[in-house]
């Protein structure tokens, strides 16, 4: 049994400096610190422009964005689909007034949250992915495979070994993601705000807005909260683009297969309201943060309860299938 | 050249009729031979023959439809763990992770396999001669060290056999008789050597017994000298009247060959006469024969016997299916 086990240490040792070596995981950190100043930058240039016309007091500015959102709900030219994500902003947001709240709270820690919360459908699946498409294929494009499963050493294990590397390397894009979130937005707007709440649990019952089950959270909670439901996401993809990795013997081939399912998943969530049996696939139920924060799901029926169970089975029959393929496949080129 | 003396009893590799059938195709159809401790065996067939199917199936890397691979009695489908500890292979191209160290490689390699500690892998870079070039990537090395990287691989787990997919393809003149007389040390010292090859005078240099393997199935196995013995040579003549002399051949009962250039190498062709009288026969008669012809008149002006090679061979096995 130890002994076992520690064969098995040896191997994700072996995966663990094939993908450093490899340099994947250094292009996305090199990604994260040249995008999210990008992002950081945008995000105080706008809320310089907003306090040049309101002023210091985020009263007025919050005031005149509900004044806004309730003249457009009665106007024709607004599509009632997009009217449901409007109701439940402008209910969010007199209660930030009604309690005297700020939400547009300038600070690293808002920053990160609302980073977060835009990241988890395709900025960070498109990280992982990053790292996940290649690890068994590229064995099949560099020819290496037939040096790994000619060892004696029974394939399920490799494929195991690769499984724990990725999962490994998954938590570390997402805490690495935070990090260089927060260290860098920081710069701009300055440390602090872990303590300010956020309310979360606004729910949508029909054409009226259900406020029962609001609760403040502190942000630095809200913000674990959310990273766990994207490392949810996170593995989901990883397990997913893994199983292409297998079936596909091409990097680029696998690459290309996981980004158009991800891309047709932003495209399904913005026009697949009507097709409703369309919310059983993965793609439309990355959005887990969005269930926090109170933006209604894409589909009708779709819970937070509901979006993990699918995650949770479309990962667990994508690694059942790498296993079942990678055990029996026949290496041929 | 040949070192038979050196092979003992124990067989290493065993394969019992293998078959493989990849969709309605046999790629491999009845495959069947024993490779013996201290021994070179030879694995002869043109490109597309089957020899690559068979050699991934000896090493887990395809499933058999039917039949089976033992390697000193462990049946490598059943038992790859113990079976597969026992050899040492490089299938086709010695491909290794480019982006890492030569050393870094085998120390991949180490992790996989019990037992294996820095020392082996010193001692194995030293065998191969690559202890100047060893920390450097992979990607930087020439064909010839990349050949020699994946020889140390396949050595450092002390294999009891070696298989090597055409270890000399792409190494120039010297770096192919090295290979050699390095496959031959190692075969001194009691391991089974497997060698594949498409150029059958690979084969008659390096190896003791060779199967010649064809459209998936193997036409013959044994030692390479018995097998060029049973094959009828040929014997060119040069004789003054030419006419009358191949007549003469003829009521001899002695099979002229018309379409010499079919079966000889142009290189030999080229070195005859344009009269010369190429004829299939076993090179004993040559001496009953000669007196004959010259008692009738005819003047003979050279006999050439000529030792088939294993294109030959090959050619006469195969009903000239064509080799490369």
């Amino acid at each position: 049994m130890v002994k076992a086990l520690n064969s098995l240490l040896l191997l994700v040792k072996n995966e663990t400096i094939k993908m450093i070596k490899k340099k994947r995981f250094y292009v996305v950190l090199l990604v994260l610190i040249v995008l999210v100043p990008m992002f950081a930058y945008a995000q105080m240039r706008e809320s310089t422009t907003k306090r040049e016309k309101f002023g210091a007091d985020w009263r007025r500015e919050v005031q005149q964005a509900i004044t806004d959102n309730q003249n457009s709900l009665g106007s024709d030219r607004v599509p009632e689909e997009w009217k449901k994500y409007r109701k439940i902003y402008i209910e969010q947001m007199k209660y930030y007034l009604e309690h005297d709240v700020n939400p547009i709270q300038s600070g690293g820690v808002t920053f990160t949250r609302e980073f977060l919360n835009n990241a988890s459908t395709l900025f960070i699946p498109l990280l992982i992915m990053g790292v996940a498409s290649d690890i068994v294929s590229s064995e099949r494009t560099a020819g290496t495979i037939k040096m790994l499963l000619t060892r004696p050493v029974r394939r399920w294990k490799i494929l195991l070994s690769k499984l724990i590397t990725l999962i490994m390397f998954v938590s570390l894009i997402i805490v690495s993601t935070l990090l260089v979130c927060y260290l860098v937005s920081g710069l701009f707007f300055g440390y602090g705000g872990f303590q300010l709440p956020v309310f979360s649990g606004f729910q949508l019952n029909g054409s009226e807005v259900d406020m029962s089950n609001v609760h403040a959270v502190p942000q630095w909670k809200y913000i674990c909260m959310q990273a766990g439901l994207i490392w949810f996401v996170g593995i989901t993809v990883a397990m997913l683009a893994f199983m292409v990795s297998v079936l596909v013997r091409s990097t680029s081939a696998s690459i290309v297969i996981m980004m158009a399912a991800l891309i047709a998943g932003t495209i399904l969530s913005n026009m697949a309201s009507a097709w409703t049996s369309a919310k059983y696939l993965f793609m439309v139920n990355l959005g887990l943060t969005n269930y926090l924060s109170g933006t209604p799901a894409p589909i009708e029926g779709m819970t937070l309860g509901f979006s993990l169970a699918v995650l949770a089975v479309w990962a667990a029959c994508s690694t059942i299938v790498s296993f079942l393929v990678f055990t029996k496949q026949d290496i041929l080129n | 050249m040949h070192h038979g003396t050196q092979v003992n009893d124990e067989i290493i590799l065993s394969v019992e009729h293998l078959k493989k059938r990849i969709g309605k195709r046999w790629i491999v159809q009845d495959v069947s031979f024993e490779v013996r401790a201290g021994e070179i065996f030879g694995f002869l067939g043109p490109n597309g023959a089957g020899k690559t199917t068979t050699i991934r199936m000896l090493v887990d890397l395809i499933r058999p439809t039917e039949g089976q691979v033992s390697i000193c009695g462990y049946d490598v489908q059943k038992q790859p763990e113990l079976a597969l500890g026992l050899v040492g292979s490089i299938v086709e191209n010695p491909e290794v992770y480019t982006y890492l160290t030569g050393w870094e490689n085998l120390e991949q390699f180490a992790r996989m396999m019990p037992g294996i500690d820095a020392g082996r892998l010193q001692e194995v870079v030293d065998l191969v001669g690559l202890d100047q070039r060893i920390h450097d990537r992979v990607r930087t090395y020439s064909l010839g060290m990349r050949q020699r990287l994946g020889i140390a691989q396949a050595l450092l787990g002390r294999p009891k056999l070696l298989i090597l997919d055409e270890p000399t393809n792409g190494l120039d003149p010297k770096g192919i008789k090295e290979m050699r007389s390095f496959i031959r040390r190692l075969a001194k010292e009691g391991l089974a050597v497997f060698v594949s090859s498409h150029l059958l005078s690979e084969i008659q240099v390096l190896c003791d017994r060779v199967a010649i393997i064809s459209r998936g199935r193997v036409l013959a196995v044994g030692a390479v000298n018995e097998l060029i013995d049973t094959s009828k040579g040929y014997v060119v003549w040069e004789l003054e009247p030419s006419s009358a002399g191949e007549e003469m051949l003829q009521e001899l009962g002695i099979s002229i060959i018309r379409n010499a250039d079919e079966v000889l190498d142009d290189a030999i062709i080229a070195g005859f006469g344009s009269r010369a009288i190429v004829t299939q026969m076993q090179a004993d008669a040559v001496a009953d024969i000669v007196p004959r012809l010259v008692n009738s008149g005819l003047q003979v002006r050279s006999v050439q016997k000529i030792i088939p090679t294993l294109e030959q061979l090959f050619l006469e096995m195969t009903d000239g299916e064509g080799v490369e």
